[in-house]
């Protein structure tokens, strides 16, 4: 089944031509994903050949799912123009959107996440700031990289790209049911609990891994999720606990405030919630390769 | 990026928030003119990216010029958590009546913003929250809809201000929602808010931080930056568009993606425990991992005498593990003698065996890989140890 993306998923790149979208829409193509389509209104009516597989530009969004049946968008454009990319989407009511741009201003993310709820929650928003999401061998809607790990029954959900790499990397024996990057940014559409709540109710998932990182308090909120609502092995990690007070770390949301946000009660909710949590990514691995076995 | 009380304030008085007067000095006797011009008694305060000035005696009354310069020779160049004072606000002392607090900030659980504020104000905010939570006013704002006058009343109503300055309070609170937006702020916060003894409103301290993600829009903010205060290497390391914060070990780090050199960090910590070393940096050079960002990455993490072994660990996944490694092996050609310290490699992910050949070939005196994350942080411990 796998989660949010699959086989039947229909694709479309909003910033296809440009160099990210161009890059990332032929390595999509290359793992499998059904791609139909491009928009950009300044090249709408072109064709665009990548490696063999033309595809049609359209104008927006809306002509694009119109022509195409498209279901899902993954989105390129830069930073000044995101806000706008994205509520073309919620407004086509378009199933998911995929945003990967990263440096979009918070008070923008705030705004299309408002108009997403003004307007019933119609759209997904995965990102901003994220790899996007990958169903191995159906469908890899964004960044990650296909050829890391194949299917299989493990779900995954990070705030962290490279973490999330490689902990498929380690894992990669099991394989995924679906891996979803759910983006560094302080505001961010879907979280740690959509992914696991789907992840429970997905029949191909049979353990979650989930990273988490300094700032906020999404993982305590998830551990309490957990703790009432799944029932599937979790395991956990968390990055950052040596990071220092009011620096921010990469991610624009990755920052410890006075005593808030810190590693340590991340790491300390998920244990109340009998998440187990990793030391190391290594370690992490480690956790769900004996679940994996003793399954 | 965080700003000082003069420039919040400054942006305060540019967006019609009402503020008193004043000016920055870097030494007493400029603090002496400042409080000859407006006239005594003048406050004298600290201007750091830091809280509870006041306990640390970073802020003082002076009732003449001369006194002014006493305070300001004694609070320029004080430690207050770290932050040294290099410069203090100079501004005519107000009479209190009433102190309240008032801020704006990023609901980040919500989604959303968030308005809080209390009439009692003057003291740290977490406290009132903690012990009286019923006292501090937590109103979530939609984004789209802003705050107007109608739901500036709403706060206000919500917080309890008093009648007699109640419109001032709601003018006020719609002006610091216009910084808030028109400055892409992630925080505009006011305490004390202050009540005079003529019921004129004043925001007396300000506290702004804004979100750099929206510069690109923002060409003025630039100026804000306060190029001093910056750790040199962290400017260095700015200037060449690397995502470095220093830190204060002897591993240095280079990773790809920020979670990823997050956790390198955690996991040298760890390894480091028993060598008593522990991560020098944080540096994130991205999914391309050229030769040119590898050089310029070493070149930053060189730079640091506290750096005594260097820990290099890189997930090949846009990117593949030969790409990766040539960019080590051409980053140390470029460095040539000013590469210095042991590099510990640890490669993995795509094309991870072509990556592992490429430097075994190169047999750099300086190289050594190592297969995995964890053994790879134990053996930069090890060498920062043995080189300290």
């Amino acid at each position: 089944m796998a989660i949010f993306l699959n086989e039947n998923s229909k694709v479309i790149v909003q910033g296809m031509t440009g160099a990210e979208g161009t890059k990332h829409t032929k390595r999509m193509l290359a793992s499998g994903t059904n791609i139909v389509g491009g928009v950009n209104p300044r090249k709408a009516g072109e064709k665009v050949d990548f490696d063999g597989t033309v595809l049609p530009v359209f104008g927006s969004v809306k002509e694009a799912m119109e022509a195409t049946g498209a279901n899902v968008t993954v989105i390129f454009v830069p930073p000044a123009f995101a806000k706008a990319a994205v509520i073309e989407a919620i407004d086509a009511e378009i199933e998911l959107a995929v945003v990967i741009t990263e440096g979009i201003p918070v008070h923008d993310t705030a705004y299309f996440w408002a108009h997403a709820v003004a307007t019933g929650n119609k759209t997904r928003i995965i990102g901003p700031n994220c790899p996007g999401i990958i169903s191995p061998g159906k469908s890899n809607a964004g960044i990650i990289p296909a050829n890391i790990a194949g299917s299989g029954k493990i779900g995954l959900v990070s705030k962290s790209g490279t973490l999330t790499y490689q902990m498929m990397y380690e894992l990669r024996d099991f394989g995924f049911s679906t891996a979803i990057g759910i983006g560094g940014d302080p505001i961010i559409g879907t979280t740690h609990i959509d992914a696991l709540e789907a992840f429970q109710a997905d029949d191909e998932t049979v353990a979650i891994v989930m990273i988490g990182e300094i700032g906020g308090d999404a993982e305590e909120r998830a551990a309490a999720y957990i703790k009432e609502n799944v029932t599937k092995p979790v395991v956990g990690y968390v990055a950052g606990f040596t990071a220092p007070e009011g620096k921010t770390m990469g991610h624009a949301g990755a920052i410890v405030s006075g005593s808030a946000g810190t590693a340590q009660a991340k790491k300390e909710a998920l244990e109340a919630a009998g998440v187990k949590v990793g030391k190391t990514p290594s370690e992490t691995a480690a956790l769900m390769r004996e679940i994996m076995n003793a399954l | 990026m965080d700003l000082y009380e003069y420039q919040a304030k400054d942006l305060f008085a540019a967006h019609g928030v009402p503020v008193l007067p004043g000016d920055v000095a870097t030494n007493p006797a400029d603090a002496k003119a400042i409080a000859a011009k407006f006239g005594q008694p003048v406050v004298v305060k600290a201007q750091v990216k830091t809280g509870g000035r006041g306990k640390a005696g970073g802020v003082k009354l002076a009732s003449t010029a001369e006194e002014t310069e006493e305070k300001a020779t004694a609070i320029l160049g004080l430690d207050i958590k770290g932050h040294i004072v290099h410069r203090v606000l100079v501004t005519p002392a107000s009479d209190i009546a009433e102190e309240y607090y008032f801020s704006f900030l990023l609901d980040r659980a919500n989604r959303t913003f968030l308005a809080m504020a209390s009439v009692e104000g003057g003291m740290d905010i977490e406290e009132v929250a903690a012990t009286k939570p019923e006292a501090l006013a937590k109103i979530h704002i939609d984004a789209i809809e802003g705050v107007d006058a109608a739901k500036a009343k709403e706060i206000a109503d919500a917080a309890n201000f008093p009648a007699e300055v109640k419109d001032q309070v709601i003018d006020t609170i719609v002006k610091l929602w216009e910084t808030f937006v028109a400055e892409d702020a992630t925080l505009v916060e006011v305490n004390p808010l202050v009540r005079d003894p003529q019921d004129k409103i004043v925001a007396l301290d300000g506290k702004v931080t804004l979100d750099e993600n929206a510069s690109f829009r923002h060409p003025a903010h630039a100026e804000l930056v306060d190029k001093a205060a910056e750790n040199p290497l962290e400017a260095k390391a700015k200037e060449k568009g690397l995502n470095y914060v220093k830190l204060d070990g002897e591993v240095g780090i280079i990773g790809n993606g920020a979670g990823l050199v997050m956790s390198t960090l955690d996991v040298v910590a760890y390894a480091g425990e028993q060598y008593g070393v522990k991560p020098a940096n944080f540096l994130d050079i991205g999914g391309g991992a050229s030769a040119e960002v590898m050089a310029n990455g070493l070149d930053v993490i060189l730079g640091d005498e506290a750096v005594r072994s260097v820990f290099v660990n890189v997930f090949g996944g846009i990117t593949a593990c030969d790409a990766v490694a040539n960019g080590i092996v051409k980053a140390l050609e470029i460095l040539g003698d000013e590469a210095t310290k042991p590099l510990v490699v640890r490669l993995d992910g795509n094309n991870v065996e072509e990556g592992r050949r490429i430097l075994a070939e190169a047999n750099h005196p300086l190289v050594t890989v190592v297969d995995t994350m964890d053994n790879a942080a134990a053996k930069a411990a090890e060498l920062a140890a043995a080189g300290v």
